[in-house]
């Protein structure tokens, strides 16, 4: 599984960050930073939730 | 699809916990339907989970205000202010540069910085309110002036003006307010912003709008922006944290919960944010071309309002919606609005929250109710739902 970020899309609502802060970062101007691009284990649940929960669309997961 | 219920919005709740029974019929006889506005005007109602998620995220459906067919609902908030849109009332493209000059301010992170002065605020209501006399009005002495100072104090507007503010954002959210005088606190906050934006200029200090002048020259999108923020920082947060205490103070056992592992608390936040929700008009739309939504056709130029007071009792999105119960994980509901215009301040809330709940229970466990709950002042007349004032002893 591979976590894609569209971070033109990317809002910086922080919901990703506040999911699983050893997945998603932010830099300086709010945009997501994905930190493990390929997660495994227990990330790979809230990588599945954190992508539900972004307002803006801008993370989907390849499988 | 499009029964013919004779519904009119907005509805008083009646049920200080809970949408009007009206708009539970509307979810369950037809969850997408025509409703008359207060002006006469018609527009959509759409209360299903899914179907808000979806619109919001459409960018055919438009959050422009100005446009003369979005619904509004007080009588005479279709006024020219000669104002200039702030976030909540830009579309794209103008809207994704905009919220990206500002959001960082707005991080986890700088949230988590701002955690020990919140935590310093809060200590210090408290200490007034155990120091003052019985009963207190949790309102004024705590819900209202934590999360004012701490958007103040981002800011950089002066607390000490925190009555003029108050006064005009309480105007401003009151569906009473005659226009008229709806677009004179319009006009005074917006006169105190640009002369306090000038000094600014001259003068910068440590704070966000004085940051913000580094990045832009525009003063007019600088004082939308102070405007948005200052009114939403101030009546929001209050009100969900005289609504969440109300609501923790009847359940004792929740209290204990929180108590014994502070982890809990967060989610109970959630929970209270999806109960209440407490801006349940928040977050109307116009559409802009046909869109085919939940089977329905919505044509150009009609309005949609979302009631997301249903949608975050939607059954199909939470189990038992009517019940509260902070262990749900109710993390996907609407409160803070979603798609591009989601809240900026929503994780300042969160934190804010968080750390009013831990506190007040830890530092006054005696805490009660002054009067019966059900005679409480609740806000059934303004566009943000809480209580005006709220009796506490201990």
């Amino acid at each position: 599984m591979r976590i894609v970020a569209d971070t033109d899309l990317c809002i910086g609502a922080g919901q990703c960050v506040l999911t699983e802060p050893e997945v998603f970062d932010q830099d300086d101007d709010g945009t997501v930073v994905v930190l493990v691009e390929n997660p495994e284990g227990g990330q790979v649940d809230s990588a599945r939730e954190a992508v539900k929960l972004c307002p803006a669309v801008a993370l989907s997961l390849q499988e | 699809m499009t029964a013919q219920l004779p519904a009119t919005l907005p509805i008083t709740r009646g049920c200080p916990y809970a949408p009007p029974d009206e708009h539970r019929r509307l979810r369950d006889e037809a969850p997408i339907q025509r409703v008359t506005l207060p002006s006469g005007e018609t527009a959509w109602t759409i209360t299903r989970h899914e179907d808000i998620r979806a619109m919001l995220t459409d960018p055919r459906f438009s959050s422009d205000r100005r446009n003369p067919h979005f619904p509004l609902l007080a009588k005479g908030q279709r006024i020219n202010t000669g104002f200039r849109a702030s976030l909540i009332g830009m579309d794209p493209p103008e809207h994704g540069p905009a919220r990206r000059k500002v959001v960082g301010e707005f991080t986890v992170r700088r949230m988590e910085a701002l955690r020990p002065r919140i935590q310093e605020i809060v200590d210090q209501h408290i200490d007034a309110i155990l120091a003052g006399p019985k009963p207190a009005d949790l309102v004024k002495a705590l819900s209202l002036p934590v999360p004012s100072l701490v958007i103040c104090e981002q800011l950089g507007v002066p607390y000490t003006d925190h009555e003029f503010f108050q006064l005009h954002s309480s105007r401003l959210l009151s569906r009473l307010t005659p226009p008229a005088e709806r677009k004179a606190a319009i006009d005074a906050l917006r006169d105190y912003l640009g002369e306090l934006i000038e000094r600014k200029a001259q003068e910068p200090a440590d704070d966000l709008l004085s940051r913000q002048l580094e990045q832009q020259d525009d003063r007019e999108e600088l004082v939308s922006l102070a405007f948005l923020l200052l009114v939403a920082g101030h009546e929001t947060t209050a009100n969900m944290i005289s609504l969440g205490t109300m609501a923790f103070l009847e359940r004792p056992e929740d209290i204990r919960k929180i108590q014994e592992d502070s982890s809990k608390t967060l989610p109970a936040v959630e929970e209270l944010l999806r109960y209440f929700t407490i801006a349940e008009f928040a977050v109307s739309r116009v559409a802009v071309e046909d869109v085919e939504l939940g089977g329905v056709l919505i044509k150009a130029g009609e309005g949609v309002v979302p009631l997301s007071n249903l949608a975050n009792r939607d059954p199909e999105a939470f189990d038992h919606p009517e019940e509260l119960d902070i262990e749900r994980g109710a993390r996907h509901h609407l409160a803070f609005g979603f798609g591009a215009h989601q809240c900026l301040g929503q994780n300042l809330a969160r934190m804010e929250l968080q750390i009013v709940f831990d506190t007040l229970f830890r530092r006054i466990p005696g805490l009660r109710p002054a009067v019966p709950l059900d005679s409480l002042p609740f806000k059934d007349d303004a566009s943000v739902y809480g209580i005006h004032e709220f009796p506490v002893t201990w």
